[in-house]
């Protein structure tokens, strides 16, 4: 390495957390994008496009302070205001459903973008990652939260990922207890971030605070609500006296449970009642899928009802999204880059060579010009060319 | 289910917090096959088949078990702020490695009004505590020997663990504001703590049961 090479001047540097795809990981991707919107369009769910920047305040409904952290900013020359550019094309979906479509009844739709995260999510994640995601509009029930997660399911096992862990919570759990012990919001804050660690020393700390034996209980119940499918069991005698909506919450996550079960006998269900990631946005079931070798999800989602409510109509949401760069990096040999060989052709004006050119590439063959005097490309191998022989063009093997 | 024989890796650093950390270990049914202190392997295995320790540098756990190229890791409280986030799960205190966080220098350095330089290892912590106290300094980064920075005039005030405080009387300074009790936590990856649950489940219990009986016999 020279030194050169570390100066701060040099143009090649990407920002750090920044990449970008080459040949053949490029096309690859783009083979996996088009598989995987086919089968979306298969389910119905229909391909929206919004825009990569919009004003603030509408890419930041009912995100929270997370999501307004990981979101790059800068200023409308036109209008003055500030906009965002978008860190996640969820709420643009939710705006796309409550104000543009306004159908009524179920509305699914689907998206594939990049997106830019301020600061990396996790360890080692691109900060500008393609999210493709899929959101369920207007079906309030259970059913419509296990077709999404049916959908991440089959989206993973277009990447050859047949078995994942699939985790699940309940944002409800935690809101409504922590309503009941009346916690206000810099305890909850404090709270949220410690059940967050599953830091049990700093959450019976925190809830020596809370004067009520039970809603103290219950809280402190939830550090280790989790595991197989018997935690929901012991969440029904943990919380048994809690109010009406923690018992809606684990109702609903029984249904989904069960149902599962039957659709997935062979995957692993974990069930996890202090598992908040997306806790400001979601307002119910949370989901995400793990896979083995892999420390952290590969796919999340979960329930958001009523954020489209500023945006003018109020709709029961539930959907998922994942970074298909990730996915790609499982997905290699399903949508390997498997281009057939191609054919030289030299550079000519003779129309009787540019008519065959033509009738080979419209049969999905690859046909490159030999620019004069250069070497042949190097994108790939070619074991063809065309030749003329007796004033007409024929492919011949190359030696 | 083959849970109970998932494999585990075990993260521990050199130095106090391995000392401490593998007679808990072995309480819990934990011991390494050779003694780690004595063996140059960085990884170790043990008495049973599917656990596995790695050594490591204390600041290395936290990201070693974030990545999940170990399931587990011992690490102290201070190492855990300084590294941040909310990526990782800290599910037991293990009382054990204890000391304090503690700003020191020489006596009275930390007094007046004017801006102080602060030479710490622990920059972060360091930043948010005075930051807490609407006390304008400047961090300054160092990786060994803080007690000199005070003494070679590069530094008025330096943040350090802080066990006896004998170093920092040997070198004419004192203990001066108290941050935080340090002790080590035990760390686990959020992914395998969902995907391989009983088995980490079983370990902990067995852990926090051993941490709880050394605490009772101190």
């Amino acid at each position: 390495m020279k030194d050169t090479d570390f100066s701060d001047d040099n143009l090649w540097m990407l920002p750090e957390g920044v990449d970008e795809l080459l040949p053949p990981r490029a096309w690859s991707l783009e083979l996996f994008r088009r598989r995987i919107l086919d089968v979306y369009a298969s389910w119905g769910y229909e391909l929206v496009m919004p825009p990569t920047i919009e004003y603030l305040e509408s890419l930041l409904i009912g995100g929270g302070h997370d999501l307004e952290l990981q979101t790059f900013k800068l200023t409308d020359q036109l209008s003055g205001r500030l906009m965002g550019v978008r860190a996640d094309t969820t709420p643009q979906a939710a705006r796309i459903d409550a104000h543009k479509l306004r159908r009524d009844g179920p509305v699914r739709l689907c998206y594939m973008g990049t997106v830019l995260h301020t600061r990396p999510e996790g360890p080692g994640q691109s900060r500008n990652p393609v999210q493709v995601g899929a959101e369920l509009y207007g079906h309030a029930g259970v059913e419509s939260d296990v077709e999404v997660i049916d959908l991440m399911l089959e989206t993973l096992r277009l990447a050859g990922i047949e078995s994942p862990h699939l985790d699940i919570g309940h944002v409800d759990v935690f809101r409504s207890l922590a309503a009941d012990a009346d916690l206000g919001p810099d305890l909850e804050n404090r709270l949220f971030e410690a059940l967050q660690r599953k830091a049990r020393p700093e959450i019976n700390e925190l809830l020596r605070a809370v004067p009520d034996a039970r809603p103290r209980e219950r809280l402190a119940a939830l550090c280790d609500l989790n595991g197989g499918l018997t935690v929901l069991d012991q969440a029904g005698e943990h919380l048994h006296d809690a109010g009406p909506r923690v018992q809606n919450a684990l109702r609903h996550l029984w249904a989904l449970a069960s149902r599962l079960e039957h659709r997935h006998p062979e995957m692993t269900l974990h069930f996890d009642l202090a598992e908040l990631s997306g806790y400001q946005f979601h307002t119910g079931v949370v989901f995400a899928a793990f896979v083995r070798g892999h420390g952290r999800e590969l796919a999340r989602g979960g329930r958001y009802d009523g954020i489209g409510r500023v945006f003018g109509r109020a709709r029961p949401a539930t959907g998922f999204s994942t970074d298909l760069k990730q996915l790609l990096a499982f997905a290699a040999e399903q949508v390997g880059d498997h281009r057939a060989p191609g054919i030289l052709a030299p550079w000519s004006d003779d129309p009787a060579l540019l008519r065959e050119i033509r009738r080979l590439r419209e049969g999905g063959e690859r046909v490159v010009l030999a620019l004069p005097g250069e070497p042949p490309p190097q994108d790939g191998p070619y074991d063809r060319h065309l030749v003329e022989r007796d004033g007409r063009w024929r492919l011949e093997n190359l030696a | 289910m083959h849970a109970m024989t998932d494999a585990l890796t075990i993260a521990l650093s050199k130095g106090r917090i391995l000392e401490d950390t593998l007679p808990l270990l072995a309480a819990a049914g934990v011991e390494p096959a050779e003694d780690p202190a004595r063996s140059r392997k960085l990884v170790l295995d043990t008495n049973l088949p599917h656990v596995k320790l790695v050594i490591l540098r204390a600041t290395d756990v936290p990201t070693y078990v974030q990545y999940g190229a170990a399931d587990i890791g011992v690490a102290g409280k201070d190492v855990l702020m300084e590294h941040g986030g909310r990526h990782l799960y800290e599910l037991l205190d293990l009382g054990i490695a204890r000391c304090r966080l503690m700003v020191a220098g020489q006596p009275g350095a930390n007094a007046g009004t004017g801006s102080l330089r602060v030479a710490t290892k622990f920059v972060r912590i360091a930043r948010r505590y005075f930051a807490g106290q609407g006390r304008q300094v400047e961090t300054i980064k160092l990786y060994g020997s803080m007690e000199l920075a005070p003494l070679a005039g590069l530094a008025d005030l330096i943040v350090d663990l802080v066990d006896t405080g004998n170093t920092l009387r040997a070198n004419g300074l004192e203990p001066l504001e108290h941050i935080a009790d340090i002790s080590a936590r035990l760390v686990v990856n959020r992914a395998s703590m969902k995907m391989k649950h009983q088995s980490i489940k079983s370990f902990v219990d067995r852990l926090e049961a051993a941490a709880g009986d050394a605490a009772a016999h101190d």
